[in-house]
């Protein structure tokens, strides 16, 4: 079948898609934007997060025929400068397998609540696995891009 | 695989009529860990996104009508003060990636004993609104679970939306899980307090076969409540009587050993999960002002 | 950019942009989908595999089985005896028996699923102790031990005033990098080819590669891929063979990429344990003698289980002066999922043994447990359990006295006011209200203070950093110099695996400090370079930050000596921001005017000291290089009704000899802890029957941001005098002794004697 859909403010089209194929899957290997990771394909680790019409989601939950006509905005097309920076400047990557997840995430927090506390932060984080950080500096990370804002 | 997407409910339902076996999806979080995962290949999908309706609630009856396809983070945005055990549960589901896209229709048509919205759906005597093009029809909660991901859905039907009524007292809920966030339920429990009509309800999940009622611990506390004349006098109901509820519920539950949780442990967790919630639910109701 | 300067790594930002190219991002035009047919069961004979109808499913282009392997169809990272693809019988739950390549992933998943194989389903041997016994078929020619380790030192029989023993259970631990095990390999139509892969260890795979495939290494090219996360996941083959062999076959290129659940089968994991433990000491608590019997379950193949029950009987009595031990270490060859390397490597399993088991002497003994650790804590010149005389810094006493001194959290202070879960409901995103998800069970809202109980738990953990009984240990650096655009560039080139540790600015930090030069830049490894060995036992700062450091100090040098013979200049020159200098620090000529088309290339090897074998009756020998130590202390908060479990607050004392690169160590020391935490209290890969039967993130859960707290650290520099810079690994003593802390700390709460890891909340309420 064929996929119709604006990803990061542009037109994109897919043909030959098994109806079955996720979302992610068209990002990634149909569209080329590998940014939205596969780490568990299964909601559980926040890795693919993506807007689907401005909502945070799991695009590996979303299917591909889902999207059509719908606005996705992936890591690459994300207003997220600031996050991301601060993502680095506070050692919160590290494999950074997570790291694009975590950022569209936190830009989702911080659209909403400009001044997360750390249990606001934790607790949008919480679909979110890093494996390797201990989560310490990305915590640090968030507050540092709220307070730059 | 085929693919449908209807634009609206009518075609929603002829299509299923025309193929019971397309699976409905909502916010995908059931099925496609299915398809991704390759447990399953449905001959066909069809997603239930594109329908307006399934997207709204309303009053209705003196109910709410809550449309399957509300997602858990409208519901604790939109109706946490209504549904006060509803949103709990509901911010206990997954993550905020899934509460955007989950949905309590999909919880219903999943039918899992460990459905995180099973609980207080049961405690507050919900109706699950399941059509089709030869009608609706409304099914009690306690009817709709018919067995381990199972439910009383005919092939060519779709859910609709969910019944409750708003809260007239407080309601609690209540999970463990062996993480802090994020984590399927090993049991949960459910409780609201109607005060109007001095009646007690409960919700039991991932203990059994089916999410469960405890109907013997709601008989027995309303019978204390009501005998003492607690609800008028707003004392503190009596430990022992709080830990023999907390006991009947458990002895409802009909769990199994599984890779989430012993048998054992479940009942146990369950009696003081019943004893905690049923706790915080009188206090509030005594406290409140 | 100096060494001891917080650098940001120089792949951060295209990380966290998402462009960071990893091993399951690659894509060529013309590429197929690799898929692997596997065992579903634990232990079978094949008896047929016909694969006509999956050759003849659409967009199929090779099936191959194990009569396809070129080369010899064994490998194994110290004893060759897995197959590529199983021949006569399967070992494994998931076991590799066929692969299949199409156009479309779900091609290949589907006829992978029409591939018919006919099993005589044997009886699995799923218990390690059943393992060892005459009765047990012999899983593999040589029996099922895998190596038994022997350690004998002191008296044979020793008496103690006081003697407590105890037995204690691992659960198996999976490194569950979040990055799948997945690689793109190209055939170059000459008969070779080229594998883009996250790994390890690059020379390793390609050697075994090569074997594998009947080729030449220098047919097998290996170029390394990003890689999410390892952990010891990585060190053992996983697809790299099936992708080449499909690729070699179709002459197209070829990915493979796992799921989760593939994943969960398709690496080893840590060894589950079963430890019995007898401690004796005298009624002043010093340690008389320790005997242990160190029970590994292996799995289905060796892996790496001959080091790892090296490393779990080497240091079976924890970092204390024991003047006798008696310690049995087996690892056993089992139908279980197979086992190998895992951060800790070793020194996890017996960690959880001898801190319960001091925890217990101090109660037996009416002693606080640190002072009793602190009275027997290893010092420099000591001897340990293998005869080694440990020098350099040792400072067990000092970090157990630095953790303790380090401020308690402020006590769980729960209001008790019942009900007001509901003021968390705002909207979402501005729920987190702080009494909720500081309790136990979180937003779970199990409690609101009922039954909480906090407690506090030490420990303290060391293990080896770099390869051990003679394992020749080395690396390989190229450092190249020369002028691009004006300035002096640096470029360093290593096999060397960034893992996400951070090696990537270790080595531009070291190359910065020892040329002067501030462009360097850090070249992506490939096996066009020497062996840099693998990416773990904490060794790649030091022995690939010294192959780097070795290199660049010839480069230094070449470049001084040019100074000197262009110049006519004086001695002690050296080179500052990009300029030689005189000896008070004046400019005495640019590098880049020095240099002019000149380019100065360096390789360099480096080896540390050498190390031994154990002796095989004894276990006595130095075994291993250098040490590392650390010391947490954990306070968790139990719903003791529940068993549920909030870990409040982690707090950690680490000598690191010397922090290259602090930020880097600080995120090494809260991962590490983070790794320990999952293993204490919920990770666990639940095998029944041979069957793993959690193979998920749903079931196997990783600590969350909500599960993790913070960590307290006290990192010391004490500086090893043999090392470069002084420095000891980093990354492994923090995965070691934190878990035990908290397991420490759960007794404390519950006065419970829990004896096995993971702690399940009916281990503490039924």
């Amino acid at each position: 079948m064929r996929v119709s859909t604006t990803v990061n403010g542009t037109p994109h089209v897919a043909d030959d898609v098994w109806e079955g194929e996720s979302l992610l899957y068209l990002l990634r290997e149909r569209f080329a934007l590998f940014g939205s990771k596969n780490a568990c394909e299964q909601g559980e680790c926040g890795s693919c997060s993506v807007y689907l019409d401005g909502t945070l989601v799991c695009a590996c939950l979303v299917l591909g025929g889902q999207a059509n006509g719908r606005e996705i905005v992936t890591i690459e097309g994300l207003d997220g400068a600031k996050v991301q920076q601060a993502f680095v400047v506070a050692g919160a990557v590290q494999c950074g397998f997570c790291t694009p997840g975590l950022v569209v995430a936190a830009h989702d927090l911080l659209n909403r609540v400009p001044n997360p506390t750390d249990a606001q932060i934790r607790e949008a984080l919480a679909g979110n696995i890093c494996r390797c950080t201990g989560y310490a500096k990305i915590i640090d990370a968030v507050r540092l891009a709220a307070g730059s804002a | 695989m085929e693919f449908f997407q209807p634009a609206t409910w009518a075609e929603a339902l002829q299509m299923k009529a025309a193929h019971p076996e397309a699976v409905p999806i909502a916010g995908g979080t059931d099925v496609m860990v299915e398809i991704n995962l390759d447990h399953q290949r449905p001959a066909a999908i069809m997603d239930l996104n594109r329908i307006r309706e399934l997207a709204e609630w309303e009053r209705y009856d003196g109910m709410l009508r809550i449309g399957a396809g509300v997602t858990y983070t409208r519901l604790i945005d939109e109706l946490g003060d209504r549904l006060p055990g509803l949103a709990m549960a509901s911010r206990t589901v997954g993550s905020p990636q899934i509460r955007n896209r989950g949905t309590v229709g999909g919880n219903l048509g999943t039918a899992s004993p460990a459905g995180d919205a099973h609980p207080p759906l049961l405690a507050t005597d919900a109706i699950v609104e399941l059509a089709s093009t030869s009608g609706t029809r409304h099914v009690a909660i306690h009817e709709f679970f018919t067995g381990p991901k199972r439910n009383a859905m005919r092939k060519d039907e779709l859910i609709a939306a969910f019944l409750v009524h708003p809260a007239t007292g407080p309601q609690q809920f209540s999970k463990v899980g062996t993480r802090n966030a994020m984590v399927i339920a090993v049991c949960s429990f459910a409780v609201s307090l109607d005060p109007t009509h001095r009646s007690v309800g409960t919700g039991i999940g991932s203990a059994g076969p089916t999410p469960l009622r405890a109907p013997r611990a709601e008989h027995f506390i309303e019978d204390v409540l009501l005998d003492e004349n607690l609800w008028n006098r707003k004392a503190e109901v009596s430990a022992s009587a709080l830990k023999r509820f907390g006991d009947l519920v458990a002895r409802a539950a009909k769990p199994i050993d599984d890779v989430r949780g012993t048998a054992a442990y479940r009942r146990h967790a369950l009696a003081v999960l019943a004893r905690r919630c049923m706790t915080w639910a009188w206090n509030d109701y005594r406290l409140a002002a | 950019m100096r060494i001891g300067e917080s650098v940001l790594r120089p792949d951060g930002p295209a990380k966290a942009r998402g462009d960071f190219v990893y091993s399951s991002d690659l894509r060529v035009d013309g590429m197929l989908w690799g898929a692997t047919v596997r065992s579903p069961h634990p232990y079978a004979r094949i008896v047929s595999i016909d694969t006509m109808e999956a050759g003849a499913m659409p967009g199929v282009k090779a099936v191959l089985t194990h009569q396809d392997v070129p080369g010899r169809n064994l490998y194994g990272l110290e004893i060759e005896d897995q197959p590529v693809l199983a021949s006569e019988v399967v070992r494994y739950w998931g076991e590799a028996v066929a692969l299949v390549a199409a156009e479309h992933p779900e091609q290949a998943r589907r006829a992978a699923e029409k591939l018919r194989v006919e099993y005589e389903v044997l009886q699995p041997v799923t218990d390690p102790d059943y393992a060892l016994t005459s009765d047990a078929p012999r899983l593999h020619p040589d029996g099922n031990i895998t190596r038994r380790v022997k350690i004998r030192h002191g008296e044979a029989d020793p008496t103690a005033d006081i003697v407590v023993k105890g037995e204690y259970e691992i659960g198996m631990q999976d490194q569950a990098p979040l990055g799948p095990e997945s690689g793109l390999a190209i055939p170059d139509g000459e008969g070779g080819v080229d594998l883009h892969i996250a790994t390890q260890w690059l020379h390793i795979d390609q050697k075994q590669l090569a074997g594998v495939l009947g080729l030449p290494p220098e047919k097998v090219r290996l170029t390394m891929a990003g890689i999410g996360g390892a952990f010891g996941a990585r060190e053992d083959l996983s697809m790299q063979a099936h992708a080449c062999m499909l690729a070699l076959k179709t002459g197209r290129p070829v990915k493979i990429s796992y799921s989760r659940t593939e994943s969960f089968v398709g690496h080893v994991h840590r060894h589950p344990g079963r430890l019995i433990y007898e401690h004796g000491a005298n009624r002043d608590g010093r340690l008389v003698y320790v005997k242990a019997r160190i029970l590994l379950d292996g799995g289905a193949y060796a892996s790496s289980s001959t080091a790892v029950i090296a490393n779990a009987s080497c240091f079976a009595a924890g970092p204390y002066r024991c003047p006798n031990a008696n310690i049995d270490g087996m690892v056993v060859y089992t139908n279980n999922p197979p086992c190998g390397a895992m951060r800790g490597f070793g020194s996890v399993q017996n960690c959880y043994a001898h801190e319960a088991q001091m925890d217990k002497l101090a109660e037996a003994l009416g002693m606080d447990p640190v002072e009793l650790r602190m009275r027997n804590a290893l010092e420099t010149g000591d001897e340990m359990i293998t005869g080694q005389v440990i020098d350099g810094p040792v400072p067990v006493a000092e970090l157990l006295r630095r953790v303790l001194s380090m401020p308690l959290p402020a006590s769980g202070e729960f209001s008790g006011r019942a009900g007001r879960v509901l003021d968390g409901l705002v909207p979402q995103g501005e729920g987190g209200d702080v009494e909720l998800t500081s309790r136990p069970g979180g937003v779970s809202n199990a409690t609101h203070g009922e039954s909480v109980v906090r407690g506090v738990g030490y420990a303290v953990g060391f293990k080896n950093i770099g390869y051990s009984e003679g394992f020749d240990d080395y690396s390989t650096a190229r450092v190249r110099l020369s002028v691009a655009d004006g300035r002096p560039r640096v470029e360093v080139h290593t096999a060397s695996a960034e893992v996400g540790q951070g090696l990537v600015t270790v080595q531009a930090q070291i190359a910065a400090t020892e040329i002067g030069v501030t462009d360097v830049v850090v070249l992506n490894a490939d096996t066009r370079v020497g062996s840099s060995g693998s990416s773990s036992a904490s060794r790649q700062t030091y022995i690939t930050g010294g192959a780097v450091k070795a290199a660049s100090e010839a480069v230094r040098e070449r470049v001084l000596e040019l100074a000197q013979s262009e110049l006519r200049a004086a001695s002690g020159l050296r080179i500052e921001n990009d300029a030689v200098v005189d000896a008070v620090g004046n400019q005495v000529i640019a590098l880049a005017t020095l240099l002019g088309d000149a380019v100065i290339d360096e390789t360099r090897e480096f080896r540390p000291r050498r190390t031994h074998h154990l002796d095989p009756e004894t276990g006595q020998a130095n075994a291993h290089m250098q040490y590392a130590f650390a010391a947490h202390r954990a306070v968790v908060d139990v719903d003791t009704e529940l068993g549920l479990i909030k870990v409040v607050e982690l707090a950690t004392a680490q000598d690191v000899g010397k922090a290259i690169n602090p930020i880097a160590v600080q995120g090494q020391l809260e991962g590490g802890a983070a790794q320990g935490l999952g293993l204490a209290v919920m990770e666990e890969i639940q095998v029944k029957d041979g069957v793993i039967r959690n193979a998920s993130f749903t079931d196997y859960l990783l600590p969350t941001i909500l599960d993790m707290p913070p960590v307290r650290m006290d990192i010391l520099e004490l500086g090893d005098p043999n090392s470069p810079y002084g420095l000891k690994g980093v990354g492994e003593p923090p995965t070691i002794s934190s878990g035990p802390a908290i397991v420490a700390a759960i007794r404390a709460a519950t006065g419970r004697e829990i004896t096995r890891v993971p702690v399940r909340p009916h281990d503490l309420t039924l």
